[in-house]
């Protein structure tokens, strides 16, 4: 815990060793019962992707351990769909609607929180209330509008609806109040750097971290969604969770090949996440307690 | 968020002369800025997020194929079909009875998780990680796990109540409605519960300690502190948490697809879990009535926003009178 978020630490420090505070055993033993059933289902996806076949289910007690045959599964799931080609989509959607999101959200969220124009709340409310709005419900003339567009089939079908949400808007106008302060802004201003100046070289160091989350989560999102993909590329030039999703069709079921599917495609996320984790605990945490 | 650059903030501050807060007189320039910096928000939640949902009301009103496009204008001929149609009096049932079966236990399995982890814990960020991790699991690979999980021959589940010695022979989980609504509502259980108890750990985080001691003092336990002084100090989270798990909750998709290994969004051989979104997903996209499959969708509209704002009104009175 060298690294303790800055804001926890006054309170923890204040609250001392209390009885009411710190966790038994009981919490510890209940703690790890929701753990275990958090992590167990992706466990026994490796066990199943790293044995030969159905057979291994069939007995009369399952298996907890995991095979040898886990690359050779992995080679049949390459084999059966083009996932290098659902990969590389899949790469370029989420990183491209990171980056894109990043950078709108952050101009967006720098002029609702440093820049004072007419109609400045009004906008803000409507920002925050399109969150609520179930956007998914409107997702046939969505599909008109873009094959009107001629995007129907193209990563931009994906990519261009996505540009920037109302999250990260939300998100960066947070972050831009609480991290940078005003006086620099305007000290900027006054030297006679343009907006675009100021935003850059003086607003966006401040909050350069947390659009690192902010890109991270919307890599995350992009590369998990499903719903518009299935509908808005044919399956031939899909992203991994439409080739997962073709792994999955048929009669019969190959649950090895399936979950080996599985396996890589939630390994670059799974990735992403031990290497962020802290920062995306404190990320969601974060967002909850302001939004 | 302030938790990672507060160090940054700190010497941004030391920097900054304190009260200089003059005010310059907006140029052309400052007055136009703002507004292209919001623009682009504006522009594609408009394009593709507000007009395409108010446009599904006119799709709605037309005969319409999806690939040969308007055939004409019919009023409400698709509402009227809708509603003497019985699988949507299916779906919605099946829509309803997911959405509760997964949501209602996974709040309050969200709050006893947040509840534990708001103590002080050895190894605090790992803990809280580890029951974070389900929500990063795309719901297509969580989809394909559980219904391995839930297979009837192969599965773990069936084989786990075997050995408990409740069940003699393994079920079909996705044969019987009541079945299949258990199976789908465990997936967005597992995947949603960490999410919802962090938010609520957050929280109750921010609930003021002298509170806490005040009410030990008072020799009130640790379950009556949490009625007492927890749940009502969290309130509007629960109302955030209550309104968007109901918004999300209602228009499951990817999960009731792909628990039929089929994936022909029918639902089960007798739509025992097609929901409405599946039925949206159905008419628009395999039999391309687009006219109909929009009439689902305003009605799903209406639904979600109905609920919603129940919910709201409900979890706003919990716990007593307003403050």
């Amino acid at each position: 815990m060298a690294t303790l978020p800055a804001a926890e630490r006054p309170r923890a420090r204040a609250a001392g060793p209390r009885r009411h505070d710190s966790a038994g055993p009981l919490a510890y033993a209940l703690l790890a019962a929701v753990v275990l059933a958090s992590v167990f289902p992706l466990y026994w996806t490796f066990v199943v992707a790293s044995h030969s076949d159905n057979s291994v289910l069939g007995g009369s007690t399952p298996s907890l351990v995991p095979g040898g045959h886990l690359l050779e599964n992995i080679g049949r799931v390459f084999d059966t769909v083009d996932f290098w080609k659902a990969l590389g989509n899949s790469f370029t959607v989420a990183g491209t609607t990171a980056v894109s999101n990043v950078l709108l959200s952050s101009l967006a969220g720098y002029a609702f929180a440093k820049l004072r124009f007419p109609g400045r709340n009004a906008l803000l409310v409507v920002v925050i209330t399109t969150v609520m709005v179930p956007t998914q419900l409107g997702i046939i003339p969505l599909y008109l509008l873009v094959t009107d567009l001629g995007l129907y089939g193209k990563l931009s079908a994906l990519i261009v609806p996505s540009l920037v949400s109302a999250i990260g808007v939300f998100w960066m106008r947070q972050a831009m109040e609480e991290n940078v302060p005003d006086e620099l802004i305007e000290a900027a201003r006054m030297d006679g750097a343009g907006q675009l100046r100021t935003f850059w070289y003086v607003a966006w160091p401040g909050v350069r971290s947390v659009a690192a989350v902010l890109g991270m989560f919307t890599f995350m999102f992009a590369w998990n969604d499903y719903f518009w993909p299935l509908i808005a590329l044919p399956p031939e030039n899909g992203t991994v969770q439409i080739a997962l999703n073709q792994l999955a069709a048929g009669y019969y079921t190959d649950y090895t090949l399936m979950l080996a599917g599985v396996v890589v495609s939630v390994v670059p996320v799974l990735v992403l996440f031990a290497v962020l984790a802290r920062r995306i605990v404190s990320g969601v945490m974060a967002g909850a307690v302001k939004g | 968020m302030a938790v990672h650059t507060a160090g940054a903030q700190r010497t941004l501050e030391s920097e900054a002369p304190p009260g200089r807060r003059a005010r310059r007189r907006p140029t052309r320039q400052s007055r136009v800025t703002p507004y292209t910096f919001i623009a682009p928000f504006f522009v594609v939640f408009g394009l593709f997020g507000l007009y395409p949902l108010l446009y599904t009301l006119w799709v709605s009103l037309h005969r319409w194929d999806r690939l040969t496009g308007d055939g004409g204008f019919t009023g409400l001929a698709n509402f009227r079909d809708l509603f003497a149609d019985p699988d949507f009096y299916n779906a919605t049932y099946n829509t309803f009875s997911i959405y509760l079966l997964s949501t209602v236990p996974q709040l309050l399995l969200a709050l006893a998780v947040a509840w534990l982890l708001d103590r002080r814990l050895r190894a605090r960020t790992t803990w809280r990680a580890l029951v974070l991790v389900p929500q990063y699991v795309s719901v297509v690979a969580v989809a394909l796990v559980f219904s391995q999980l839930f297979g009837r021959d192969f599965g773990v589940v069936n084989w786990v109540l075997e050995q408990l010695g409740l069940i003699s022979a393994p079920v079909d989980w996705t044969a019987d409605t009541w079945s299949s609504h258990l199976a789908i509502s465990f997936m967005v259980m597992w995947r949603w519960t960490g999410y919802n108890a962090l938010i609520y750990l957050a929280a109750m985080q921010a609930v003021p300690r002298d509170l806490y001691e005040s009410a030990m003092v008072d020799g009130a336990g640790r379950l009556l502190t949490f009625r007492r002084i927890t749940l009502p100090a969290i309130r509007p989270t629960l109302l955030f948490t209550v309104v968007i798990s109901t918004i999300g909750g209602l228009q499951l998709f990817a999960e009731p697809l792909l628990f039929d290994s089929q994936a022909n969004a029918e639902g089960g051989t007798e739509h025992q879990f097609q929901t409405l979104t599946l039925m949206l997903y159905k008419y628009g996209f395999i039999n391309n009535d687009a006219g109909y499959a929009s009439a689902v969708s305003w009605v799903l509209f209406l639904v979600i926003a109905a609920v919603a704002a129940l919910n709201f009104y409900l979890t706003r009175r919990l716990g007593g009178s307003d403050r």
